[in-house]
């Protein structure tokens, strides 16, 4: 047996730092072992000495409201999870054939997907240092499977650029990056930043240029075989007899300037969208399924929360079974609220002034995400993309491919929309139908075959989702810096959780981290008293 | 106020839901029909929650307030303040919608929907409100 072997493992031992010494000596241990800039999860809550019948109410079955019954009930808590909803998840949501989504303003909308295809309205993608989410994941066995992101045969699309021509990622990107290298490489030759880098540094930086660009012996960039071996060629290389290349013609920097395309190549740069990136096999839901699976006995479904009250020694939450209309009263020692501020902020609750505020002072994105079912899989057969995003500058903002059953006979589902903005405010004030039809009219442009293989489609307007009333909520900074810290504290008996209680809004690591966050002072509250 | 600083926010927001960056009304090529009109900037921007004819929508436990008949619009810093910084579920405008375009919905609404307040609302009246917006998001 090697030593390796009685190494004890980055997590235990941080683990054993945080327990002896505290988080601050673990945080700075974790530096030092060049773990913290990746993720502030070190595993999941250590919550101990529970007192015995101690209680919490927990409000909303999202992530956030499962994370926290899940673990105020393995530490021993009586937990009791209430929930608006007939499903456990919130907005970890998977719309699949014969499900129904009805809109606020009454419209109904039934999904004729096949089985097995689906649309993932809210969270679709993990960023791999969400470590919370994937440590759940693992620990329920959510199984989990590339999310492609980024995909250079994909397509950038701008109505003024190419005369209206959608360009593959690989070209534009590879011409626009040419382009300001050879510039760059002027601007050095011509002595324009003498007065700031050295002799040395320039050339080095000519170095850089020509090979980033890809320039040729003039430090021009110009249509050529090796740029070809970047941008795709006119007939690419082959075997035996006629298998030489040929090159394709590089477009010009004005071109390049009307493709806009440094917005895709900026957007893969984000912290949140570099790969690896995931996604749970068969439909996002399956993270909140399986958070429900282990709480399942706590959670009432289909109560409406409709007043939250609290004194001295507890909380009453008055809920109204959605079913029946009965109106019914539940008790507990506390509350972790985890009903989303834009809901919240319209129910009574018993609160400070502060923590009210707070509610009011967060908005929510009205984003509309809608999923289109093909006959086949035009763009994998027919344009050889698998996975990825084409962007445009359309109000569906872009078309994204399936992650799944590639190469596979019959139907498909790919994200036909992702509108975010005044693009999503627009297309979610039409009625489904109307929606669907400006939404196909626009990724026509893109996938000539659309009308052709259309089946079916749905689409989710956030802002005119009922139990939501809109996406993922936006801080604007002034906001965050007058109402933030009052939103978190603690108010009495009640504290909030969600990703609007974080900083990771609109992702599920937001939610998950917030709610951690939230219990774990509950729970030293609780000792304390 | 520096429109480029705001583009720039704005774009982290768009990329932190996933958004392609281009779905940006003040981004750079973001194609949307003509919004020139009151009831255009109205059917583009707050139809989706409002509803058609402003009559509002019921939620959870919660709802979109009906514009239709509301005394709230008779005070015209109300609808505007309201616009350019957003409120609980709503969006902030501000940086979204320009001065003139918040100015004419601002007018629509007021003498449209059973409201009946005809003092229009100016491009000016707008800009007076338009100090220390929340530009920038997440």
């Amino acid at each position: 047996m090697s030593i390796k072997d009685f190494t004890p493992s980055r997590r235990q031992l941080l683990s054993a730092i945080g327990t002896t010494a505290g988080s601050a000596a673990a945080m700075q241990a974790m530096a030092v072992l060049g773990h913290a800039a990746e993720s502030r999860f070190t595993g999941p809550p250590q919550l101990t000495g529970t007192r015995k019948g101690a209680s919490v109410l927990v409000l909303g079955a999202g992530l956030a409201g499962l994370v926290a019954a899940y673990e105020l009930n393995k530490a021993g808590y009586k937990v009791r999870l209430i929930e608006y909803q007939g499903r456990p998840g919130g907005r970890n949501w998977s719309l699949r054939g014969g499900d129904t989504h009805v809109e606020v303003g009454g419209a109904v909308q039934k999904v004729e997907f096949a089985p097995g295809n689906y649309l993932n309205p809210g969270p679709w993608r993990i960023p791999h240092h969400h470590k919370t989410l994937l440590h759940y994941c693992r620990l329920f066995n959510v199984a989990l499977q590339p999310f492609i992101q980024m995909n250079h045969n994909a397509y950038v699309h701008q109505t003024d650029a190419f005369g209206g021509k959608p360009m593959r990622y690989k070209e534009v990107a590879t011409d626009f990056k040419g382009h300001v290298s050879e510039l760059m490489a002027k601007a050095i030759n011509q002595g324009s930043l003498d007065d700031k880098v050295s002799k040395e540094d320039k050339e080095r930086l000519l170095e850089a240029m020509r090979s980033w660009g890809v320039l040729d012996k003039d430090m021009a960039y110009t249509s050529s075989l090796k740029v070809s071996a970047q941008r795709g060629y006119d007939l690419p290389p082959g075997g035996g007899v006629g298998g030489a290349p040929t090159p394709s013609a590089v477009a010009s920097l004005s071109d390049m300037l009307d493709s806009k395309v440094w917005n895709q190549m900026g957007f893969y740069f984000n912290y949140v969208m570099q790969t690896t990136m995931f996604q749970p096999v068969g439909g996002m839901d399956m993270v909140g399924k399986a958070f429900a699976r282990e709480v399942d006995h706590l959670i009432t479904y289909n109560a409406k929360v409709t007043k939250i009250a609290q004194n001295a020694k507890g909380v009453t939450v008055t809920c109204e079974d959605m079913a029946t209309g009965a109106v019914s009263e539940a008790k507990a020692d506390y509350c972790v609220c985890a009903i989303p501020a834009s809901v919240l902020s319209q129910i009574e609750m018993q609160a400070g002034d502060k923590m009210l505020a707070s509610l009011k002072a967060v908005n929510y994105s009205a984003s509309v995400k809608t999923g289109l079912e093909f006959k086949r899989r035009f763009w994998e057969e027919d344009e050889a993309i698998y996975g990825g995003h084409s962007f445009t500058n359309q109000p569906i903002s872009l078309i994204s491919y399936p992650n799944y059953n590639f190469f596979k006979d019959g139907p498909a589902v790919l994200l036909g929309s992702n509108a975010g903005g005044l693009g999503g405010s627009l297309l979610g004030g039409m009625e489904p139908a109307a929606r669907i039809e400006a939404i196909l009219a626009q990724g026509e442009i893109i996938h000539p075959q659309y009308r052709q293989e259309f089946m079916s489609g749905v689409s989710v307007a956030w802002g005119r989702v009922p139990w939501n009333m809109g996406g993922f909520s936006r801080w604007s900074d002034e906001a965050r810096k007058d109402h933030y810290a009052n939103m978190i504290a603690m108010d009495g008996r009640i504290v909030l959780a969600g990703e609007h209680a974080s900083y990771i809004g609109g992702w599920m690591e937001g939610a998950l981290t917030s709610a951690i966050d939230a219990i774990t002072r509950l729970h030293k509250r609780t000792q304390e008293a | 106020m520096n429109i480029r600083y705001i583009s720039h926010r704005l774009l982290v927001v768009m990329a932190m839901m996933g958004a392609s960056v281009p779905a940006l009304a003040v981004g750079p090529g973001f194609k949307l029909p003509p919004a020139e009109t009151g009831e255009q900037v109205y059917v583009q921007a707050c139809q989706t929650c409002h509803q058609p004819g402003g009559k509002g929508g019921a939620g959870a436990a919660s709802a979109y307030p009906a514009l239709a008949n509301n005394p709230k619009l008779g005070v015209a810093a109300y609808p505007i303040l309201t616009i350019l910084r957003g409120r609980a579920a709503m969006p902030w405008f501000g940086g979204t919608l320009s001065s003139a375009q918040i100015a004419k919905l601002v007018t629509y609404l007021r003498t449209n929907f059973g409201n009946n307040y005809a003092t229009p609302v100016t491009e000016d009246d707008v800009k007076k409100l338009s100090v220390n917006l929340p530009v920038s998001g997440e």
